[in-house]
C-alpha cells in the first residue's frame, strides 16, 4: 500500500475538520472492510484516512419512539444485530447486517461504509430505502439530508462533497401495521455478494396493501427504488396477484448486467423471485396473511 | 514520513510498538511484535485466518490498521493456552483430527473460543454460521464442526460439576 | 422430471438428522465406517498427531513466518495480459527508489539449455520451467511473472515493481481447448511440434500431445450395443486452493552456498530444479521445508525460488517473497479445464460393449495438463474389452497447469460417470447395480494398457449399495440422489527414513516427507508398529535436504505408503540390530533371539525394547538404521460417492443435503486421518462441481482472483461429510496400504451431476453446474 497518514479525532467538530483540510485526499475510516482492500488494490488514491470511530455522533444507536432509529454511520453490523430495538423494530435491517460478509467482517463493517461505499450491490442499501432512511451529512459549512435512494450516483460513486461526511441515517418509526424484508441471492450461503437482492416494505390497512416500497441491488449502476412496483401494491387486495404483479414490474425496472456473478436475463429473473419472496415475508411480519 | 507509537495490550499484556500508519494489525502482529500465529491466507477478509479477538468482538486483523490498536484489547491464538495447559478447544482439535496442514487451525480456534463464549451449546447451523468466514481447504469442516461441538461439551460439563 | 425406473427405493430407515450434533443419525448408523479385514496393534489406531500442539497453540512455523536477521522483501511485477510481446522492460525508475536493493529480470537467468527435468510428477523441458520463472520475450497469460524485486519492506517492493516499466505489443489469446486447437489459432510457442502417439512430428501445434490407446474393437462392441449414449462435456478451469500463499526465504551466501526456506510438497524437487535453472550444483542447495499450508499438487512446482535466489545474489542479503492472493489465482498453477466427449454402448443384459472417450485438456501456457492421466483413469472402473481413448494436451494463455488431487480423472469421471448413469436408466437397472455389473476386478485391462492387480472396486460398489444412506428415502420435492464412481492409480516415486535409537527407549525417525496433513505419526506408526513401540515413542522430524536421502513429492498419494514402507523397512533392520545386541548380552547367536511386541527373548531371558535401548553403549554403541524404497508395489484407489440434493427450480441453487464417500484405501494406518483425506477431498470435489470457476474476460485475464469471488466452500454449504472406510489390502505393501490423498475428489462432481438429473431433470453437461446454469438448464428443459 503507498503511504497514508492516520488521523482518529475524537470530535464530530475535529472530524468535519480534518475534512475541511484534507478534502478529496482524505477518507473515513469506519470498518475498513472496503476502504483497506480497495486502497491496498491501488484502486484509491487518498493519502489521508480518517479514523471515524471515535467521534460520538458516527457510533450512537439511538431509538424514539414515535420518531425513529439513529444509526451512526460507523456502527458495526454486529452492534446493530445484537440491540433490542432494532431487532424488534427493523427485522428487514436485522435481515441485511447479519447476511455482510461472515462473523468477523460483521465484527467491522458499518452500515454507513456499506452505503459510502455506493456498490450496487451493497446489501444494506435495499432495505435502507424501503424503509424511507435518509442520511445526515455534514461538513465544516453546515448540514444537510439526502434520502437513501439518491445517496448513490453510480458504481463506487455517492452524493458527499469532499468536505462532507455521512453522520448517521434516520430511519422513520415504523407504524406497526407494517412489515419489511431484504432477500438477496448469492451462490454459496454466507461470504458472497448479491447476485441481486430485494428490500421491499409494506403497509396494510383492511386486508389491503396500503403502501409499499421496492428497493432492489445489484442491477443496475446504483441500489434501485423501483416507484412502479409499489404502485402495483398500493390499494390492492393484500395477496398473491399484487405481489406478483409488484414482482413483475420489480423485474421490467430492473437494468441489470452480465458479469461473473450471473447474466443479465438471470439477475431479471432473480428480481422477480426475491421480490416476491420478500413481500411474502414482509406480510407476514406485517401480521397479514396471504390469502 | 513518520511512525505511530501504540500502546495497547495484547494476550493481557499491556504491549507497545511503532508502525508505519499502513500497516495492518496483521503485518503488525507477525513482523512486529513476531507473533506469527496468527495467518495471513488472503488479506481481504474472505479467509479468516487472521482472525482476533479485539475488545471483545472477533475481526479479521487484515482489515484493521495497527494504529487501531491504541487502547484496544487484543487476544491472538498464542494467548489461548493457559499456561502449560491448552484450551479445550485445542485439546477437542488435536482428537478430533480437526487440523490437516494447519494454516487456518488459529483463526478456527479463536473465532470458536468467541462463540463458545457468547452461546455455549451451539447446534450444529449455529456453529456453522459462525464460522462461515473462516475457510479451510483440507478437512471439508466435518471434523472442525464435530470438535467445536465437543470442546463445548467438555466446557459445559466443567462449569456445571 | 425424474423419471428414472432406478430411483433407489426403500421405507426402511428414517430420514437424515442435518442437526444430528455428531451422534449417530439412527440406530446402528455411525457417520465413519471402517470395514476393516486385518489389525494391528499400532497401525489402524487414533494417536495424536506428533506435530499438533504446535499447530493449535501457532507456534508451527510455516514460511512466512521466518524472518532472518537482515532479510530484505521481495515483490513479483506480473503482465496484465494473456499472451503479449516483450518489446522492453525499463526497471530504472524502479531501481532508484528509496529502499531499494534489486531487481532481476530473466536476463539475469543463465540461458536455458534444452534438456529434460524431473519436476515432481514426471519430466518436462527446461526451458518450460525456465520461461514460467520469470518470463524471456513473451508473457504468455496474465500473472505470468516479469520481474522481482527486494526492497526495505513488501510496501516499497510492491511500488517499485509497479514503477517498472514494460512495454507490451498484446497478441490473440486463447482459453480454451478448442479455441487453441482451430486451425487458425496463432501459435503461443513457436518452436512447439506435436507430438502424437508417442513419435515427435514435424506439426507445429498448439497440441503438444496427442494419445490414443485402443483395446478391442469399438466399432463391433456399439454394434453389439442396445443402448449407446454419445454426449460432450466441458469444465471449468478450478485452483487446489490452499489457505497458505506460496513464499520463499533465500540466502546466498558469501561462500557460495543457496540456502532456501519454502512451503513445497517436495524440497529435493525444488533443491533439483532450482539447481538446473540457476546452473549450481545440487550439493551446493540446501532447501529447508517449511510446515506447508496446504498444497494439493499445487505446490509441486518452482515458482520464486530461482527469483528469490537471484534477488538474494544481488544484495547479500536473505530476500523474502510471499505472494498475494491474487498471485496465487493468476501466477500459479490451476487444473486444466477440459473439454471432452463420451461415448458408451451397452446390451439389454447390462453389460457394457464398448466404451469411447476423447479429451483435451488445457496444458495453460506450457505442455503438460495430466491429460494422460485423465485417460488412464476415464474408464478404469469398468471391465470392457472394447475401448478407445484419445487424449489431447493443449497449451492455452492461462497459467501453466498444476496436479491437482488426481490430477486428470476428476474432469474425465465428470464425463463418463454421466453417461454410464444415463444408460443404466435407459436400460431400467439401478446405477450402482449397472456398475456393480461392470466393474473392474483382478485381472481387468486398463485402456493404456496394464492389467489391475488385487483391486477394490466391487467392494467399494458393494459398500454404497449396502450403505444406510443409499436406502433412505428422500424427503422432498426437487430433490435427488446422485451416484459416481472414480479411480486414481496411486504413485510410489522414492522415499528414505532414519530411526536413531534413543537410550529412554524413544526412537527419532527423521524424514524427508512435508507433512501436509498428519503424516509423520502416520510414517511414525508403521515404524512403532514393527518396533513393537507406541506411536508416540516415535518422533518424527521432516528435515532439509541435506539432513536426509532423497525423498520424492508429497504427493501422488504416496506419502503414507512409500515413506511409511521406508520406515518400516529401516524399524526392521533396528529389530535386527536389537536382536544381535540381545544376543551379545546373552552370549547366543542373534538368530536364537526372538522378537515380539517389542520384546526380545532367547532361552527363557527377555528384556524390552526401552530396556536393550538403555544399554546399547555396552552392546556395542548406537543403535541406528537408514532405509530407502523405489516400491513398485502400487494398489490404486476406488471411490465412490452417494448424494443427496435439492434444486431449487426458481434460482438453480444446488443445496448438498447429505454426502458420503466411500473409499478403498487398503489399510487405513491412521482411520481419523484418513477419513480426513476423504471428507476433504469431497469438499473440494463439491466446490469444483458447483461454483468453482475462473471466470476469464473477453481480454483473457481472471475477474475473479479473490476468495470473495472464486468461490470456495464454506461450513455453511455442506452438511457432515459421512465416511466409509473400505480395506481391500494392497498385497504389494507391508501393511496393505493403498494410499487416500486423491481418488476422494474424483466423483463428486459426477455424482452430483447425476443427482441433480434426478432431482429436475437437467443433464448438467459443463462446470461449475453454479445457480445460473442450472437455472437456464432447469427452465429450457
Amino acid at each position: 500500500m503507498h503511504w497514508i497518514d492516520y488521523y482518529r479525532p475524537s470530535t464530530l467538530e475535529a472530524c468535519l475538520e480534518a475534512f475541511a483540510k484534507h478534502g478529496a485526499s482524505a477518507r473515513a475510516l469506519a470498518g475498513g472492510t472496503d476502504l483497506l482492500v480497495q486502497m491496498r488494490a491501488g484502486r484509491l488514491a487518498n493519502n489521508v484516512v480518517v479514523d471515524v470511530k471515535a467521534v460520538p455522533e458516527l457510533n450512537e444507536i439511538r431509538y424514539e419512539p414515535g420518531i425513529g432509529l439513529t444509526l451512526g454511520a460507523a456502527v458495526p453490523c454486529y452492534r446493530i444485530y445484537g440491540d433490542p430495538t432494532v431487532q424488534r423494530e427493523y427485522p428487514a435491517l436485522i435481515d441485511s447486517v447479519s447476511m455482510i460478509g461472515g462473523t468477523q467482517i460483521q465484527g467491522r463493517a458499518s452500515v454507513g461504509g456499506n452505503l459510502c461505499n455506493a456498490s450496487p450491490s451493497a446489501d444494506a442499501v435495499p432495505p435502507l430505502i424501503a424503509l424511507g432512511a435518509t442520511c445526515r451529512v455534514a461538513s465544516v459549512a453546515g448540514e444537510r439530508e439526502i434520502p437513501v435512494e439518491d445517496f448513490c450516483t453510480a458504481p463506487g460513486t455517492n452524493a458527499l462533497g469532499e468536505r462532507e461526511v455521512l453522520v448517521s441515517l434516520n430511519l422513520p418509526a415504523p407504524s406497526p401495521d407494517s412489515g419489511a424484508c431484504y432477500l438477496r441471492f448469492i451462490p454459496r450461503n454466507e461470504m458472497d455478494i448479491a447476485v441481486a437482492g430485494a428490500g421491499v416494505s409494506v403497509r396494510l390497512a383492511n386486508g389491503c396493501f396500503d403502501s409499499g416500497r421496492v428497493a432492489l441491488a445489484a442491477v443496475a449502476a446504483t441500489p434501485l427504488l423501483v416507484p412502479e412496483a409499489g404502485a402495483a401494491l398500493g390499494g390492492q387486495p393484500g395477496g398473491r396477484a399484487a405481489i406478483a404483479a409488484a414482482a413483475a414490474a420489480a423485474k421490467a425496472a430492473a437494468r441489470p448486467i452480465s458479469d461473473m456473478r450471473g447474466t443479465a436475463e438471470y439477475r431479471g429473473n432473480l428480481c422477480e423471485v426475491l421480490t416476491r419472496r420478500a413481500l411474502e415475508k414482509a406480510v407476514e411480519r406485517a401480521g397479514g396473511t396471504l390469502g | 514520513m513518520q511512525s505511530i507509537h501504540v500502546r495497547t495490550t495484547i494476550n493481557g499484556q499491556a504491549a507497545e510498538f511503532l508502525c508505519e500508519p499502513r500497516q495492518s494489525l496483521l503485518e503488525v502482529l507477525r513482523d512486529v511484535l513476531r507473533l506469527t500465529g496468527t495467518k495471513e491466507g488472503c488479506n481481504d477478509g474472505n479467509c479468516g485466518a487472521c482472525t482476533v479477538e479485539m475488545d471483545g468482538r472477533i475481526v479479521p486483523a487484515c482489515l484493521v490498521l495497527g494504529a487501531e490498536a491504541e487502547g484496544a484489547d487484543i487476544l491472538t491464538i498464542e494467548g489461548i493456552a493457559e499456561g502449560s495447559a491448552l484450551h479445550e478447544l485445542q485439546n477437542a482439535f488435536l482428537e478430533g483430527a480437526a487440523l490437516q496442514c494447519g494454516v487456518c487451525t488459529p483463526g478456527f480456534i479463536v473465532a470458536s473460543k468467541s462463540l463458545l463464549e457468547s452461546n455455549p451449546d451451539p447446534s450444529e447451523e449455529e456453529i456453522r454460521f459462525w464460522l462461515a468466514n473462516n475457510l479451510c481447504r483440507c478437512t471439508g469442516y466435518d471434523k472442525i464442526v464435530r470438535s467445536v461441538q465437543a470442546a463445548a461439551g467438555k466446557m459445559q460439563q466443567e462449569t456445571t460439576s | 422430471m425424474s423419471t428414472s425406473t432406478a430411483e433407489p427405493t426403500s421405507t426402511s430407515a428414517a430420514p437424515a438428522d442435518k442437526s444430528s450434533n455428531g451422534a449417530p443419525r439412527r440406530d446402528g448408523y455411525e457417520p465413519n465406517m471402517v470395514l476393516a479385514t486385518q489389525t494391528f496393534d499400532v497401525v489402524g489406531t487414533r494417536p495424536v498427531r506428533h506435530d499438533g500442539a504446535d499447530k493449535v497453540t501457532g507456534r508451527a512455523l510455516y514460511g512466512a513466518d521466518l524472518a532472518l536477521a537482515g532479510t530484505l522483501h521481495g515483490a513479483i511485477l506480473r503482465s496484465p495480459h494473456a499472451h503479449a510481446r516483450i518489446r522492453s522492460i525499463d526497471t530504472s525508475r524502479a531501481e532508484q527508489m528509496d529502499g531499494v536493493h534489486a531487481v532481476v529480470t530473466a536476463d539475469d537467468l543463465p540461458e536455458a539449455e534444452d534438456k529434460l527435468v524431473d519436476v515432481g510428477e514426471g519430466d518436462t523441458r527446461l526451458s518450460y520451467v525456465h520461461g514460467n520463472v520469470l518470463a524471456k520475450g513473451k508473457v504468455l497469460y496474465q500473472g505470468h511473472a516479469v520481474a522481482g524485486v527486494a526492497a526495505r519492506n513488501q510496501h516499497v517492493a510492491l511500488e517499485a515493481a509497479n514503477a517498472i516499466v514494460v512495454d507490451y505489443e498484446p497478441l490473440p489469446s486463447y482459453m480454451t481447448a478448442p479455441e487453441a486447437m482451430a486451425p487458425d489459432a496463432e501459435l503461443l510457442h513457436s518452436d512447439l511440434r506435436m507430438k502424437e502417439f508417442g513419435e515427435q512430428t514435424d506439426k507445429p501445434s498448439n497440441v503438444a500431445e496427442h494419445f490414443h490407446w485402443t483395446a478391442g474393437d469399438v466399432a463391433e462392441g456399439f454394434a453389439a450395443s442396445d443402448v449407446v449414449v454419445e454426449r460432450t462435456f466441458d469444465t471449468s478451469t478450478v485452483h487446489q486452493g490452499y489457505i497458505e500463499p506460496h513464499n520463499v526465504t533465500a540466502l546466498w551466501n558469501h561462500d557460495g552456498r543457496l540456502h532456501i526456506w519454502c512451503s513445497t510438497q517436495g524440497a529435493f524437487v525444488v533443491r533439483d530444479v532450482t539447481s538446473k535453472i540457476l546452473e549450481v550444483p545440487v550439493s551446493n542447495i540446501k532447501v529447508t521445508p517449511m510446515e506447508i499450508g496446504g498444497g494439493f499438487g499445487g505446490k509441486i512446482p518452482v515458482y520464486m525460488e530461482p527469483v528469490a535466489a537471484l534477488l538474494s545474489r544481488k544484495t547479500g542479503r536473505p530476500v523474502k517473497i510471499v505472494m498475494s492472493r491474487e498471485d496465487v489465482f493468476t501466477g500459479t498453477g490451476p487444473t486444466p479445464g477440459s473439454h471432452s466427449r463420451v461415448k458408451v454402448g451397452a446390451s439389454a443384459d447390462g453389460k457394457i460393449q464398448a466404451m469411447e472417450a476423447t479429451l483435451a485438456y488445457e496444458a495453460g501456457a506450457y505442455p503438460g495438463s495430466f491429460v494422460a492421466p485423465g485417460g488412464m483413469c476415464v474408464f478404469a472402473a469398468y471391465d470392457c474389452a472394447n475401448l478407445s481413448v484419445d487424449c489431447y494436451d493443449v497449451v492455452v494463455n492461462k497459467p501453466s497447469s498444476a496436479a491437482y488431487r488426481a490430477p486428470g480423472a476428476t474432469q474425465a469421471a465428470f464425463a463418463a460417470e454421466q453417461v454410464i448413469d444415463e444408460i443404466a436408466s435407459k436400460l431400467g437397472l439401478d446405477p450402482v447395480d449397472f456398475r456393480l455389473r461392470n466393474a473392474a476386478k483382478e485381472g481387468t485391462r486398463r485402456a493404456d494398457g496394464p492389467k489391475f492387480r488385487r483391486i477394490g472396486c466391487e467392494e467399494v460398489l458393494q459398500a454404497v449399495r449396502d450403505h444406510p444412506h443409499y436406502a433412505a428415502p428422500l424427503t422432498g420435492p426437487n430433490q435427488g440422489r446422485g451416484v459416481a464412481v472414480g479411480f486414481w492409480f496411486n504413485v510410489g516415486l522414492e522415499s528414505s527414513c532414519t530411526l536413531n535409537v534413543n537410550t529412554d527407549g524413544t526412537v527419532h525417525l527423521v524424514e524427508g516427507s512435508t507433512d501436509i496433513g498428519g503424516t509423520r505419526t502416520s510414517i511414525a506408526m508403521q515404524a512403532a508398529e514393527v518396533l513393537g513401540i507406541a506411536a508416540e515413542e516415535i518422533l518424527p522430524e521432516v528435515v532439509d535436504t541435506d539432513s536426509v536421502g532423497f525423498t520424492s513429492v508429497t504427493g501422488g498419494s504416496r506419502t503414507t505408503f512409500a515413506t511409511g514402507w521406508a520406515a518400516h523397512d529401516a524399524a526392521q533392520k533396528i529389530v535386527a540390530e536389537m536382536r544381535a545386541r540381545a544376543a551379545k548380552l546373552w552370549s547366543v547367536e542373534a538368530d536364537q533371539v526372538q522378537h515380539a511386541k517389542g520384546v526380545y527373548s532367547s532361552n527363557g531371558n527377555s528384556i524390552a525394547f526401552r530396556d536393550l535401548a538403555a544399554m546399547s553403549s555396552k552392546t556395542g554403541g548406537p543403535v541406528s538404521a537408514t532405509a530407502t524404497v523405489k516400491p513398485r508395489g502400487v494398489g490404486g484407489s476406488f471411490s465412490a460417492n452417494i448424494v443427496d440434493v435439492e434444486v431449487d427450480p426458481e434460482t438453480g441453487k444446488v443445496e448438498i443435503l447429505r454426502f458420503t464417500a466411500v473409499q478403498d484405501v487398503g489399510k487405513a494406518v491412521h482411520p481419523s486421518y484418513v477419513e480426513g483425506q476423504m471428507q476433504g477431498g469431497s469438499v473440494q470435489g463439491i466446490g469444483w462441481a458447483l461454483n468453482e470457476e475462473y471466470f476469464m474476460g473477453a481480454d483473457g485475464t481472471m475477474k475473479n482472483s479473490s476468495l470473495l469471488d472464486y468461490r470456495m466452500p464454506t461450513t455453511l454449504d455442506l452438511p457432515m461429510i459421512d465416511t466409509c472406510i473400505v480395506e481391500v489390502a494392497n498385497p504389494g505393501h507391508p501393511f496393505g496400504v493403498r494410499g487416500v490423498g486423491e481418488a476422494n475428489i474424483v466423483p463428486p462432481p459426477a455424482a452430483i451431476a447425476n443427482a441433480i438429473h434426478r432431482a429436475v431433470g437437467a443433464r448438467m453437461q459443463r462446470l461449475p453446474m453454479s445457480p445460473p446454469a442450472v437455472w437456464a438448464e432447469v427452465a429450457g428443459s
